[in-house]
């Protein structure tokens, strides 16, 4: 039997740069050969260490399993690792991946397109010649993906002053505005953060 | 230029179908004569490979954008070498008439 296909993994821009050269006066001494960072590993390290989402809903962003997203990620930490050790080249490059912002949607026939040239910017809807063309909607398709992710409230066990918990950004890190002491998760006795959903 | 549209009949008053690979019918529509061309689906009832293989019955026919519900994922990564523009209509119930029109500007 042939394996199962590889899923694409959604990746919201290609990075800024192409990869990292090391520098100082033994670097051109070591080991030339560059360490190939796939997009979808570069992707999994912004959503974790930059966005600071966990596993879950880093997956669920990627349009991967929780298991294969730890697993790409994992990956990602050794080949970063191994660069930084060895003194090599970092290239970013290849993957199974598919870029978000190549997608756009047009207001006035609601519609989805791609662009086929990455180089050329998107005037009109391709459809109906419409200007109302928007990038696609980054924010809409995680609360599709997750609707019950914002119900989480901070609360302050002092006063019982409550806001709206930010994703991403633990509760006791917060200091209530009102009387200045440090709030906690509403429901939960301490901010965990592996929480089942 | 030529766009592909996936049909539920062979009339322009079907509505458009939501399966790409699978769906009844191709319409080819030609921009600059303005003629549609209605080509039935040899892979309806394919088990496997619906998708590529009528990416190949699109791309046989030159046409550089196709109109449909859903890509599946074997067709995103095949469209994209092909430099094929997707455009996906999410709206079950548009007639192949109102896309033409809509196409015509």
């Amino acid at each position: 039997m042939s394996p199962r296909i590889t899923r694409l993994r959604k990746v919201l821009n290609p990075p800024v740069i192409a990869g990292f050269k090391p520098y100082g006066p033994d670097a051109a001494k070591q080991n030339s050969e560059p360490i190939f960072l796939l997009y979808e590993e570069y992707e999994a390290l912004r959503l974790c260490d930059y966005d600071m989402y966990n596993h879950h809903q880093a997956s669920g962003i990627m349009g991967v399993s929780r298991p294969t997203f730890t697993r790409i990620y994992s990956v990602t930490r050794q080949k970063i690792a191994k660069a930084f050790v060895e003194g090599r080249q970092i290239s970013i490059e290849g993957g199974k991946v598919y870029f978000d912002s190549d997608w756009y949607r047009c207001k006035n026939c609601d519609c989805f397109f791609n662009n086929t040239e990455r180089e050329k910017e998107i005037s009109a809807c391709p459809l109906c010649n419409s200007p109302q063309v928007i990038g696609f909607d980054y924010d809409n398709t995680i609360s599709e993906f997750e609707p019950a992710l914002n119900d989480d409230i901070c609360l302050c066990p002092h006063c019982g002053f409550e806001h709206s918990h930010e994703k991403g950004k633990p509760c006791v890190q917060h200091v209530c505005p009102k009387c200045n002491t440090l709030m906690k998760r509403k429901g939960i006795h301490k901010c965990t953060t592996t929480k089942v959903y | 230029m030529k766009i592909a549209i996936t049909s539920t009949g062979n009339t322009l008053e079907s509505t458009i179908d939501p399966r790409f690979g699978r769906c009844a019918y191709f319409v080819v529509f030609d921009t600059e004569s303005k003629s549609t061309e209605f080509i039935p689906n040899p892979n309806k009832e394919a088990e496997e490979g619906a998708g590529p293989a009528a990416v190949q019955l699109v791309a046989s026919r030159n046409a550089n954008k196709i109109v449909s519900g859903e890509f599946g994922m074997k067709i995103k990564s095949l469209l994209d070498s092909l430099k094929i523009q997707m455009i996906v209509i999410k709206d079950p119930e548009k007639k192949i008439s109102e896309i033409i029109a809509m196409l015509n500007h």
